[in-house]
């Protein structure tokens, strides 16, 4: 029989340790206004977990990670003739495109993504289905829960001083105009080379973490490194406006020159 | 002639000084809201402004010009985006001396970016203060884009205030 809930009830935290003590096996699946996530469980492990139905597939991931290049990854889509994952895995590795543990570690570390972000989720239902299991094509990667459950309770409270450091992503960056401030000599990793490379006023915070298909949570940590190193500054969106914001209120009427130039003579003469 | 009225609205953290500044310009008593705190804040102060303050500065037979300080609670916030509509311009003021504030602050400061396009400028209160951090220092803990204006003030001196006006004024004008 499922188990079914609300996060404001019983939270992710509490869902993971009762999977973990019970050694349950099964799906969890997770759904929130615009947002779904399952995940599923072997014996009390994690082996598999998706985010809004889409599942990347091995060649996804392994391009996502620097394993193969985009066009490889096209090459291999229009050749290949199975989309199961096991399959393809073989086929790359005996090709000698990438290792075992390139594959492992892909797979892995796009779980463990969607799992972290899990953590800072709130609200929304969940139903947990007894001996459910991706499908048989799939490659499980089996993940002990302890560790999960230590990493993401110390995330959520890193996202939590984050969402207070950076709580709007639909501000833009740019880069200081600080003369001292240079991209050169300063070490980034690729994935922030990646959100350097989209830095323009006329760019969200939001578009840019869209476009490298990078989660709020690593988008904002990125953002705050390099606004912490005084590499970049926020700003209001340049152009054209897309995000329109509930909160947002009517811009004043345009203002007449001669109207703040007395303003300026009034306050003066105070 | 029709009476022109324009706005300024004065915002920042909870005890950054926004009654005072607004107190020392306005040539009438400043029409304040404020209540006895009755949460854990008392510590710092005992009375806070739950809606708004207000203030006013008439220029001449028809051209007011209106302060609006904020308050600043967070649970009171809800004003911030009735109180913003259709501003010049606004103020942030910020505790120089209680950089505990400073995360707040910014947060504000995005916030009212956020409201409206208009200009802004960032007051570096209390500068009387012994401990208080110079405002180059503040800029860079608030992370001020290098073009906004983060003068130095003392809310409680008439020619301070002035001085911070007169920059949100000129910074309109650009």
């Amino acid at each position: 029989m499922a188990l079914k809930g609300n996060l404001k009830d019983f939270n992710v935290t509490q869902l993971f340790n009762l999977v973990n003590l019970a050694r349950k096996t099964g799906a969890l699946t997770i759904e929130g206004r615009d947002k779904r996530a399952e995940v599923c469980f072997k014996d009390g492990r994690l082996v598999y977990a998706s985010l809004n139905g889409q599942a990347p597939g091995l060649i996804g991931l392994l391009e996502k990670a620097g394993k193969i290049s985009p066009e490889q990854s096209s090459m291999i889509r229009a050749r290949s003739t199975t989309s199961a994952d096991k399959e393809l895995g073989l086929l790359l590795l005996n090709a000698g495109y990438v290792t075992q543990d390139d594959i492992v570690r892909s797979i892995r570390d796009h779980t463990l993504d969607v799992v972290y972000l899990l953590f800072t989720w709130t609200d929304g239902s969940f139903t947990f289905e007894p001996n459910k299991l991706p499908s048989e094509g799939t490659i499980t990667i089996p993940i002990n829960l302890e560790n999960i459950i230590m990493e993401g309770s110390r995330r959520v409270k890193e996202y939590e001083m984050l969402q207070d450091e950076l709580p709007d992503l639909d501000l833009a960056l740019k880069f200081t105009e600080r003369p001292d401030a240079r991209l050169r000599g300063i070490n980034l990793t690729g994935e922030e080379w990646r959100v350097v490379s989209f830095i323009n006023p006329r760019n969200t915070i939001r578009q840019i973490a869209k476009a490298n298909s990078m989660s709020d949570f690593k988008m904002r940590r990125i953002v705050y490194g390099l606004l912490s190193a005084g590499l970049v500054e926020l700003v209001i969106p340049e152009g054209p406006k897309t995000i329109v914001t509930a909160t947002e209120v009517a811009a004043p009427p345009p203002v007449k020159r001669s109207l703040i130039l007395r303003l300026i003579d009034k306050v003066k003469r105070m | 002639m029709q009476m022109q009225t324009v706005k300024i609205v004065v915002t920042g953290p909870f005890n950054a000084g926004k009654t005072e500044f607004i107190s020392s310009i306005s040539e009438i008593e400043v029409v304040s809201t404020e209540q006895k705190i009755t949460d854990g804040a008392h510590v710092v102060k005992a009375r806070t402004t739950v809606a708004m303050d207000f203030g006013r500065i008439t220029v001449d037979d028809d051209l007011v010009l209106y302060l609006f300080g904020t308050p600043g609670q967070k649970r009171f916030d809800f004003m911030w985006d009735i109180l913003s509509e259709g501003m010049l311009g606004f103020v942030v003021l910020v505790d120089s001396a209680r950089p505990e504030t400073f995360r707040e602050a910014k947060m504000i400061l995005d916030r009212f970016r956020k409201y409206s396009p208009t200009p802004y400028v960032i007051a570096a209160n209390k500068q009387d203060a012994e401990d208080a951090w110079p405002p180059e220092d503040l800029r860079i803990a608030l992370r001020a884009p290098s073009n906004t204006k983060v003068l130095s003030c003392v809310a409680t001196d008439r020619q301070s205030v002035k001085n911070v006006l007169l920059e949100l004024l000129h910074s309109i004008l650009e």
